[in-house]
């Protein structure tokens, strides 16, 4: 049970795949709009219920409840060693000439 | 009675949706044919550069540090020909709250809409300019919302987007996050129909307007440390509100700088292809809005764009993405700052274009922008990989935007591709006799025309002949 005025991400379709706007290319066509949200729960719920939260901005929102206490888990990505080798290629460029 | 909400109805309602939330009345500027009267409305919706001073440097905007890079300047010139390699500057606008120029835009924007008694802001933006409206509305005590498109059909977020989500949240707006496609409009009118929120557009005339402080600073800060305008100004080129302002505060300074518009090369990706989202490892300040937005401005969320772009850019030219996040790099291990990739686009194009210019001529970047996780070289190159994209040294004309990165091998392989202007031109004098479905523009249609490319009126009827 999550209760009511917990901070959770909600996710609803805003277009199904039959009502996307005439100029969107046929592979985004083929897919429904979908959205995400976060908010404050307005009554008690269950992981995948169709919920009510309300907004930061303090507006009520409807969609399916899929996260509570929302995290991000963008990151700085795994190592990239292409980024050394600029890194020691323009500094011998510069610095490196008097070895 | 409750509105219809599917799309067509939305769209149905725009104009009065659009009335409401910028308190401009367009129609008053019109000519009822192609031409518009654009100064009339930059002057009287607008402010004076006083005013915007005043109203940015009183929220903690503008007056951001001008810098020398002096050793990628040293690298240029070792790229170069004899005797040239222009001196290298670059404008820190991730100095300002946000953490990038657009807290310029977002300053008069959210002032405005103080001031006209709306209770929010709502920005349409996947971009820096969402923290710059957050920042500012935290500021002045409005709600905020900002809608961005950041996920794909597999729900798989492009990590700039993602950060950018973070840091609006942080500041204390609500983010409406979307899947891919350009109906993002329709829920942003939606949101402002529902709220009666102020539309935060970029290209309202105080938007645009409130850039024109970083040229006029650009001029003053050159000519109380260099004695001169910088020679050549370039700006990070998209929706075009970058370049306009900046162009208009140099004007407004007296400054006869040469104005150059860069963007990243991703010719061949759809812009609104759920496949292609991830594709691409820029997500503004690229060609997929650059061209688009400087052929025909009035494709933006307002009828009247205030960004221009053909009007002001005497050179417009491309760079790739194996290019930007090479020099990138480049400012982090030579210069000692570590700034996000996209802002550094003009930066790479600086890089190749001061090997044209004699040594003692000052070339200006006239913007930063913050990073941080997702924002970042690494994570952006970590990301494309796993998307499936190939990143490997060669010759950057070798790029295929969706297919690879190809990182410069060497960095005199970093070269900036001019873009046919003229081309362009006549795309925009061509759109206008459609969008307008005429033939035969007036004589006031003509002048409009050749101040909306810079040409002269000749240029412009013997245009308008050729394409009929």
């Amino acid at each position: 049970m999550i209760k009511k005025g917990e901070w959770v991400r909600i996710h609803k379709n805003i277009l199904e795949p039959g009502e996307r706007a005439p100029q969107v290319p046929d592979d985004t066509k083929e897919c429904p709009l979908e959205m995400w949200d976060k908010g404050f729960l307005t009554s008690d719920a269950h992981m995948g219920d169709e919920v009510e939260i309300e907004t930061v901005a303090g507006r009520i929102e409807k969609g399916t409840l899929i996260e509570v206490n929302p995290s991000y888990d963008h990151d700085f990505g795994k190592c990239v060693p292409e980024l050394l080798k600029i890194d020691k290629q323009v500094r011998e460029i510069l610095f490196g000439g008097e070895k | 009675m409750v509105k219809a909400n599917d799309y067509a109805s939305v769209m149905g309602r725009k104009a009065e949706i659009m009335l409401r939330s910028v308190g401009i009345d367009y129609s008053k500027f019109e000519s009822g044919s192609i031409a518009f009267d654009y100064e009339k409305m930059m002057k009287e919706t607008g402010y004076t550069l006083e005013e915007m001073q005043e109203i940015q440097y009183g929220v903690n905007v503008g007056n951001t540090p001008l810098l020398e890079l002096k050793n990628l300047t040293a690298l240029a010139r070792s790229c170069a020909p004899e005797g040239k390699g222009a001196r290298i500057f670059i404008k820190d606008e991730a100095s300002n709250p946000s953490g990038s120029f657009k807290a310029r835009r977002a300053a008069n924007a959210v002032y405005h809409a103080k001031k006209l008694g709306y209770k929010g802001v709502i920005a349409a933006t996947s971009g820096n300019y969402g923290a710059a409206v957050a920042s500012q509305a935290a500021i002045a005590g409005l709600k905020c919302i900002i809608v961005q498109e950041c996920y794909d059909s597999q729900g798989k977020g492009q990590p700039e987007i993602v950060e950018k989500a973070r840091k609006c949240e942080a500041l204390g707006a609500e983010v409406v996050q979307l899947s891919v496609g350009p109906e993002l409009f329709y829920k942003f009118l939606l949101l402002l129909e529902e709220t009666g929120y102020f539309n935060a557009s970029l290209y309202t005339p105080f938007g645009i307007a409130g850039v024109e402080t970083l040229g006029y600073e650009v001029s003053m800060q050159f000519r109380e440390k260099y004695g001169k305008d910088p020679d050549v100004v370039i700006c990070t080129h998209a929706g075009g509100g970058n370049l306009t302002g900046t162009a208009r505060g140099l004007k407004k300074a007296g400054a006869a700088s040469t104005v150059i518009g860069a963007s990243v090369d991703l010719a061949g990706l759809h812009m609104a292809s759920d496949k292609a989202f991830n594709l691409k490892s820029f997500t503004t300040g690229h060609t997929g809005f650059g061209v688009p937005f400087s052929n025909w401005p009035d494709r933006s969320d307002v009828p009247r764009s205030a960004a221009r772009p053909l009007r002001y850019m005497e050179r417009y030219v491309t760079i790739t993405q194996g290019d930007v996040f090479y020099m990138t790099e480049c400012l982090a291990t030579l210069e000692g700052l570590e700034k996000g990739p996209a802002g550094n686009t003009s930066l790479a194009a600086a890089f190749a274009l001061s090997q044209e210019y004699d040594r003692d001529k000052l070339i200006v970047v006239q913007e930063t922008e913050y990073t941080g996780a997702g924002k970042h070289v690494q994570p952006q190159l970590s990301f494309a990989k796993s998307n499936g994209i190939e990143v490997f040294f060669g010759d950057p004309k070798d790029e295929m935007p969706g297919k690879n990165i190809v990182l410069p091998e060497h960095p005199s392989l970093i070269k900036a591709t001019d873009v046919d202007l003229d081309h362009m031109r006549r795309s925009l004098i061509k759109t206008a006799l459609k969008t307008y479905n005429t033939s035969e523009p007036t004589e006031q249609d003509i002048k409009f025309l050749a101040e909306e490319t810079m040409k002269d009126e000749t240029w412009v009827r013997k245009t308008v002949s050729e394409l009929k």
